[in-house]
């Protein structure tokens, strides 16, 4: 064990908290608007959302690869007004990752808000309490097993992360190397043992990770009955 | 006095219908809405309520209008003095007796009157706990004193007693009264309950087909 560097599984948990807090950031309100204020774009934007899902992480990743090159138009005023690259480096890694797990965010919040008893909402609403009070002080308090859900189905799904990191990131080390593309490197030198090593402790992770997730989720209903 | 002309077309089981309203409540009146499920009931209190639009109408609550269609006026439920016990008891499960109580008064009101009312609904005792341990009957005494916490001018009761067994009806039904006769706000209650209507209304209107096809006292009306 002494010889596995661990600089790509502090990359990968730093790159998997950055992500997930950006996602609670974007993801809240999104969810939120598009269960409680349905508009006509809804199906669009939902589909829009959820082409992560479907798409080769390639497809993602050779378009971000296309934007950001200093070449094209938005890497080239990127850089020429804000002196930001976002190719192969950390912050870029960050932006597509949000991307890339969006849709590992939302639907759990969608899900968990949509399930939410709608005269909890009317009963805050009939006390006087505007839609930002109740969606904090009532809302938000009671979908924790779905905040819970996305948090760490969005957490583990960005460490697991490969194509798009792969296209945008490249594998620079203490950069964009994160532990999946080490494991594509040490196979690449024929390291199987040091492949494997890092291929183990991901395996465990995630199993761990859905493991808490569901028995989360059984949990939730068998409260949502006794209300 | 309460003022309601309330227009809407609705579907029922048997197909569209349109529900036709002209009331007059007064100040301190306990009247009751009674009729056959689908009859639109929860609609008219939903509609007082702020929860659902009327497609054409006027609601006066004594100086104030909360709806007018000719105006393209239409309060929404949080600007509306209303009090509302629903069905499904609706108590913040994450608060406890007392947190429900307490999130029903505006910031920096003063808290006695909570501790007035948690001796009135009995529940003293449990002011401390979650809502899910608590039995039907109690979770609806705490919905009914978050309701008039805020002595709202009106205190809307959408079949609040009809998840409930026939003890702790009875029991629900005397501190329905006493609330009444103890703050005097003018109460709607809707219910498909006729001996319940009869016991707390002084007045009932009987809803059918989307109009009121008897307005007068709760004694007087006889089935058929």
């Amino acid at each position: 064990m002494s010889d596995l560097d661990l600089l790509p599984f502090y990359l990968s948990f730093k790159l998997a908290a950055y992500t997930t807090i950006g996602l609670f950031l974007l993801g809240l309100p999104l969810a939120y608007w598009l269960v409680f204020r349905p508009k006509r774009y809804k199906v669009l934007l939902e589909s829009l959302i959820g082409l992560p899902l479907v798409l080769p992480p390639t497809v993602l990743g050779f378009y971000l690869l296309s934007l950001w090159s200093p070449e094209a138009w938005l890497g080239g005023f990127l850089a020429e007004y804000f002196h930001v690259h976002l190719l192969f480096t950390f912050p870029g890694l960050v932006i597509a990752s949000m991307l890339y797990s969006l849709p590992f965010m939302l639907q759990p919040l969608q899900a968990g808000f949509r399930a939410f008893p709608e005269t909890l909402v009317e009963a805050a609403y009939a006390l006087g309490k505007s839609p930002w009070t109740t969606f904090w002080r009532v809302i938000l308090p009671n979908s924790l097993p779905a905040l819970l859900s996305a948090g760490m189905l969005t957490f583990a799904h960005t460490i697991g992360e490969f194509g798009v990191i792969l296209m945008v990131g490249g594998s620079i080390p203490g950069e964009t190397k994160v532990v999946a593309i080490s494991i594509y490197d040490e196979v690449e030198a024929l390291n199987y043992a040091a492949a494997n090593r890092y291929a183990f402790i991901l395996l465990v992770f995630s199993f761990l990770v859905l493991l808490t997730v569901y028995s989360l989720n059984y949990r939730h209903q068998k409260f949502l009955r006794l209300l | 006095m309460i003022h309601l002309q309330l227009k809407k077309n609705l579907s029922g089981a048997d197909g569209p219908f349109t529900l036709e309203v002209d009331l007059a409540i007064a100040k301190g009146e306990f009247m009751a809405l009674y009729g056959p499920s689908g009859a639109g009931k929860t609609s008219v209190l939903r509609m007082l309520a702020g929860f659902m639009r009327p497609d054409a109408g006027l609601i006066r609550v004594g100086n104030e209008t909360w709806f007018q269609s000719s105006k393209g006026l239409y309060l929404p439920p949080q600007k509306r003095s209303i009090g509302m016990v629903f069905q499904a008891y609706s108590l913040f499960p994450n608060m406890s007796v007392y947190e429900n109580l307490a999130f029903a008064l505006p910031k920096g009101a003063s808290t006695d009157s909570i501790r007035e009312l948690l001796a009135l609904i009995e529940l003293e005792g449990l002011q401390d706990k979650r809502p899910h341990i608590l039995s039907g009957g109690q979770k609806q005494r705490v919905a009914l004193a978050r309701a008039i916490l805020r002595k709202p001018d009106i205190l809307l009761l959408d079949e609040p007693l009809s998840a409930l067994d026939t003890k702790m009806r009875g029991k629900l039904q005397d501190m329905l009264r006493t609330v009444h006769a103890r703050y005097g706000m003018s109460t709607l209650l809707v219910s498909h309950d006729l001996l319940e209507v009869q016991r707390l209304a002084s007045r009932m209107c009987l809803l059918e087909g989307g109009s009121i096809a008897y307005d007068g006292a709760p004694g007087d009306f006889h089935l058929g």
